[in-house]
């Protein structure tokens, strides 16, 4: 049969299916920093970060991502991160997050 | 959680004395389905139900698509009510799940905003020289043979259990979105458990089957396919579903809305035409069968005068588990003996029966 042209393609879903994700990068990440489960998602990190003012680059959405198996890209925008710890002056639960960026780097430099 | 929800979201369906609207989709793409209802209540039952041939669309596929603007759409269903009450009834019945939604949406909009109900008395009179009242009961047509289960299940010629081993059939049930997520006491069992389909499987033997994803949509949802660049989005739903429900096993579907039943049966088609994976057993589709279908299954009606042969996937398999007689040289036959024509085979059908299907008469 002739390719059929159908003028779409089947949307890929953009949910996060932790049951299929190899969490062992993840697993080894709030191994070595506990503190991070204690995340508790405000975004103050990415409110006030230099690089995410001037690139899209946003802290909270990688490690996010990063914690439930998504590491594709993550290492390339922990990259855009200069360091200049002002997020880690705000975050609420005292976490590391300056260490954080060096640690997911540090992981996933692979990927 | 399940009984409050039962008790909460009961609805009063009329007994007798219908008022039958049709589905434009239905009206094409399953149109023995529509005849299987009216045949069913009138003969089987010996109910009154009148098939208005004056009657229109409701329009709303155009009204969710924003081309029919809410005042015409308030009209059309208006003038609905004025030919339901010139017939002399007063308990509307429709065939369709996006008018059973757009009729419950006006009807309660006219109770919220009284003003909208005088103007659309206006413009029905300004239009038609016609005066309207309300129904006195508004069901869709699987209510109706939900009402009447287990009158249907007293005059079964067969059950929906494997003739060879006699296990019930395990059946994937789909509710139309617009069937009680809209209006969820609208619906029996409201939008989170709803029966109406449930107590149908149950009542006539066969087994639901309760999978992660049953409550998702098919994806038909009008923008979602009207716009052929945003197909994509529709397709990934009914994969979705499909993905979901194939490990169980399902030997057939069966859903209460034209647009399910049409997209959950033909996107199989293009699902494996556009990366090769099938659903159901033996490499091919999993059958989609309408309430009605299933119904007249169950009363002992031939499948194609159902009109069974107009699925994408073949329901041959399903009929052979279930013990159906059928003739398969007549499958592409219609109401008058003429060939109707045959698809071009498909991998989600049967290649082993087509040959058979070649016959021309």
């Amino acid at each position: 049969m002739a390719e059929i042209n159908w003028g779409f393609a089947i949307s890929r879903p953009r949910v996060i299916d932790v049951d299929r994700n190899n969490l062992r990068k993840s697993d080894e990440i709030l191994l070595e920093m506990p503190e991070l489960q204690s995340c508790i998602g405000c975004g103050a990190c990415t409110a006030s970060c230099t690089a995410g003012n001037l690139t899209q680059f946003n802290f909270r959405k990688v490690h996010t991502l990063v914690r439930r198996g998504e590491y594709q890209g993550a290492y390339e925008e922990m990259n855009k991160c200069m360091l200049c710890g002002k997020c880690r002056l705000l975050c609420p639960r005292g976490i590391n997050t300056r260490g954080v960026v060096m640690l997911i780097k540090r992981k996933l430099g692979d990927f | 959680m399940r009984a409050k929800s039962w008790s909460d979201y009961q609805k009063a369906i009329a007994d007798d004395k219908y008022y039958y609207a049709r589905s434009c989709i239905r009206q094409n793409f399953f149109p023995g389905s529509e005849k299987a209802f009216l045949d069913i209540l009138q003969h089987d039952l010996g109910k009154d139900i009148f098939d208005d041939p004056a009657h229109s669309s409701c329009t709303g596929i155009g009204y969710h698509s924003d081309v029919v603007p809410l005042e015409t759409i308030m009209t059309v269903v208006a003038r609905q009510f004025a030919l339901m009450s010139e017939a002399g009834y007063e308990n509307f019945v429709t065939s369709c799940i996006t008018s059973f939604g757009i009729y419950t949406e006006i009807l309660s909009t006219w109770e919220e905003f009284p003003e909208t109900e005088e103007r659309t008395r206006e413009n029905l009179f300004k239009a038609t020289g016609r005066e309207f009242a309300k129904p006195k009961s508004l069901a869709h047509t699987s209510d109706v043979i939900f009402h009447f289960r287990e009158e249907i299940a007293a005059r079964a010629k067969r059950k929906l259990v494997d003739s060879m081993t006699g296990e019930p059939l395990k059946v994937v049930e789909h509710i139309g979105c617009h069937y009680a997520k809209i209006f969820p006491k609208s619906g029996i069992g409201g939008s989170e458990f709803p029966y109406v389909l449930a107590g149908m499987i149950e009542s006539w033997g066969g087994e639901c089957v309760d999978y992660p994803e049953r409550r998702h949509c098919c994806g038909f949802g009008f923008r979602n396919y009207l716009v052929q660049a945003n197909r994509g989005y529709s397709v990934a739903n009914s994969q979705k579903k499909l993905e979901s429900m194939a490990p169980y096993h399902p030997d057939f579907i069966v859903a209460n809305c034209p647009g399910c039943s049409m997209f959950l049966d033909k996107w199989q088609y293009t699902i494996a035409e556009m990366n090769g994976r099938t659903y159901g057993a033996n490499g091919y589709g999993i059958p989609v069968l309408t309430y009605e279908e299933m119904a007249g299954l169950v009363l002992g009606y031939d499948p194609w005068e159902l009109g069974m042969q107009m699925h994408q996937v073949d329901v041959e398999p399903l009929l052979d588990r279930l013990g159906v007689e059928y003739d398969p040289s007549t499958k592409y036959l219609g109401g008058n003996g003429k060939y109707i024509g045959k698809p071009a085979t498909a991998v989600v059908n049967c290649p082993s029966q087509d040959f058979i299907y070649d016959i021309k008469l």
